[in-house]
């Protein structure tokens, strides 16, 4: 096991590498220029200096590497420089976005919070409701309720989460006035009428997201559980005399986790994508939204940096579900 | 086939031949159905009595026929331009005029439904059909040439590891400008996004097929075609292509939804088609800054392609279930 996890993790790197570069090559391929907004009035010979103060200067190649550098070493430098008041990083130059000319991560450390609030909760909510569903609705198989969840979940993945938040808003924030339509992220929670307007405003966001995630876990559950349920130790469970209750939620459903738990590892960055989308229905100020100001201003190493964040994420999260899967089966044996 | 499978299959004829001959020694009983005895049973109408059977996907098939019907031949019966602008007709009701109402433009929404159901169908199957070409080349491809088989995974797996949402609105805002020089706005767009999402899409469909291919490789049937030299070209696409076609049509079905939702996700962040030319998600969004006085206007997009979405996962599923020969017949 430990060998997989080390060869893994050794195979990650390149990976990792390599869609670096494609993300680099595809910011270096593009037409945009991030002088583009520079006034016609000022001379040339400033611009090609105000290029160089960019680092745009330099071959492609220098500058990929250049930005290797600053992601994998005066980055947690930094970070270590700041937790423990050392001075490593003196003098080193931070990743800088074009836009604000603040380093990138102070921002995302800013925008991160929202985020992670929004997206965690919906996702934690989500699993909460996509279980007990999927159980029960393999449990009783073409039963009413397993005919309704089937339904729902369809509809749950077939509408899009900018749908179904616009219509949330239509119906519970403009007819109802029940919820704010806009996410308020100034907000800080001190008492309990702030935690109160936080629930509120959370409310929206948190359901369209939940929605979404529970009708594809729900799937899964159901599917997983109907593979275990027709298995030889559930019938010797029931010879034994053990209650349906000790079968079902001991016996079957701890062995219907095991992919459950991986499909929920795989899809925790594909989550923080889709939050693209619904920050923006919501203006949430969260990652997505920078994201996408970003690529709106040509702000090329804020756009790289984020991406790859996103990239660092989808890789670690699937040598989680991986890893998950070997500890928790052991018929699974990876040497 | 591993063993146990093998034996249970061989158990499995047994049990067949015992009942057979049991039946055989019966005499005197008429055969089983005796008008069908001539009637020639293709593996398609198999398939499709299958698939009748399934109601959710016959509802979705009918509906589906129908939304195609209502953007295909809808502007030929309701033939007011869809960019003409009305001033004097603007926001405006459900009327006998304007079925559906008018935008902040006073152009008519019945007429920009169509046209821009059209634009996002035919999103949806172009940009399926690269995805499925490209993920079954690459699947058939690593799965019969052994030495290709590595290398074509490990790009798999990469293009798996992409965050796809970010790259596509990446590529849509970098080259949206040379090609909409190139092409025209609107052609331009079109190229583009469907090649971006059919380039980010095909690698479920790869990993499928290749697993089919491994599986059919070691069949009896492909020995024999090898046997008597048949080059490699045509056993591809004789004798293996045609095996794993029930896995590449759902494949292909799901893909037509992903794509007309990446689209219409594409067009509501802003980045999709030019304004003056309607998507399904472009209508959505321009409605989104007005939802509070005319949330028809939002609804209505939202609802088309919610449905549509919705009926081709369900004829997924019923197809699904249709070409599955374990299942089919029960």
């Amino acid at each position: 096991m430990l060998t997989f996890t080390i060869r893994r993790l050794l195979l990650a790197i390149p990976t990792l590498l390599f869609i670096s570069l494609v993300i680099f090559l595809l910011l270096e391929a593009s037409p945009g220029d991030p002088l583009g907004d520079v006034p016609l009035t000022v001379p040339p010979e400033v611009k090609e200096r105000m290029r160089e103060a960019l680092g745009l200067g330099q071959a492609w190649y220098i500058r990929y590497v250049l930005w290797l550098k600053q992601f994998f070493w005066v980055e947690p430098l930094h970070w270590f420089d700041s937790v423990f008041g050392t001075q490593f990083s003196a003098g080193m130059q931070r990743i800088i976005s074009f836009q604000s000319r603040s380093p990138v991560f102070d921002i995302i450390a800013q925008r991160v919070p929202q985020t992670l609030t929004v997206v965690g909760f919906s996702y934690l909510v989500g699993i909460l409701i996509a279980l007990p569903i999927g159980i029960l609705s393999a449990y009783k198989q073409y039963s009413w309720f397993d005919q309704l969840g089937t339904f729902v979940s369809m509809i749950g993945f077939s509408m899009p989460t900018f749908f179904t938040g616009v219509v949330l808003i239509i119906i519970f924030g403009v007819k109802l006035q029940w919820f704010p339509s806009v996410y308020d992220t100034t907000l800080q929670v001190r008492d309990w009428d702030s935690f109160w307007a936080q629930v509120r405003q959370m409310a929206m966001p948190v359901t369209v997201l939940a929605l979404y995630n529970a009708a594809q876990i729900s799937r899964f559950m159901r599917a997983s559980m109907l593979d275990n349920l027709g298995q030889d130790y559930v019938r010797t469970a029931r010879a034994k005399g053990l209650s349906e209750r000790t079968v079902v939620l001991k016996h079957v459903l701890r062995n219907s986790l095991i992919p459950v738990i991986t499909v929920i590892a795989l899809g925790l960055p594909a989550v923080f994508g889709g939050a693209i989308i619904t920050e923006q229905v919501f203006k949430v100020n969260g990652l997505g939204q920078l994201l996408i100001t970003a690529i709106h201003g040509n702000d090329i190493p804020m756009v790289l940096t984020l991406t790859f964040i996103f990239a660092i994420l989808i890789v670690l999260f699937t040598l989680i579900a991986d890893i998950l899967y070997g500890v928790l089966d052991p018929r699974i044996r990876y040497d | 086939m591993t063993d146990p499978d093998r034996q249970h299959a061989l158990d499995t004829a047994e049990t067949v031949d015992a009942t057979a001959a049991q039946a055989g020694a019966v005499p005197g009983l008429p055969p089983d159905e005796p008008h069908h005895a001539g009637e020639t049973r293709s593996q398609w109408r198999d398939i499709w009595r299958q698939f009748r059977s399934h109601r959710g996907a016959m509802v979705a098939l009918v509906l589906f026929v129908a939304t195609i019907l209502f953007v295909v031949v809808g502007p030929y019966l309701w033939t007011i331009d869809p960019t003409y602008v009305d001033i004097r007709a603007r926001n405006s009701g459900f009327s006998a005029a304007h079925p559906l109402g008018t935008d902040q433009l006073g152009r008519d929404m019945l007429a920009r439904l169509m046209a821009g159901g059209r634009v996002s169908i035919a999103v949806g199957l172009t940009a399926m059909i690269i995805a499925i070409t490209l993920g079954s080349l690459i699947g058939v491809v690593s799965g019969y040439f052994r030495r290709l088989d590595a290398p074509l995974m490990r790009l798999t797996e990469l293009f798996l590891a992409l965050p796809l949402l970010p790259l596509l609105l990446l590529m849509v805002t970098l080259f949206r400008e040379p090609l909409s020089q190139n092409f025209g706005p609107a052609m331009g767009t079109f190229i583009l996004i469907v090649s971006a999402i059919g380039a980010t899409s095909w690698m479920q469909a790869a990993r499928i097929v290749r697993g089919d291919v491994l599986g059919l490789k070691e069949r009896e049937f492909i020995l024999a075609a090898r046997s008597i030299g048949t080059p490699a070209h045509r056993m591809i696409l004789r004798h293996v292509l045609p095996n794993v076609l029930s896995p590449i049509m759902v494949a292909a079905t799901l893909g037509i939804a992903t794509a007309i939702i990446t689209e219409s996700a594409l067009s509501f962040l802003g980045l999709g088609f030019p304004p003056d030319f309607p998507t399904w998600g472009r209508l959505l969004y321009d409605a989104v800054d007005q939802m509070v006085m005319y949330p028809w206007r939002v609804i209505l997009p939202g609802l088309f392609i919610s449905l549509t979405v919705l009926c081709v996962n369900y004829i997924g599923d019923g197809l699904r279930d249709a070409m599955d020969p374990r299942i089919r017949g029960r």
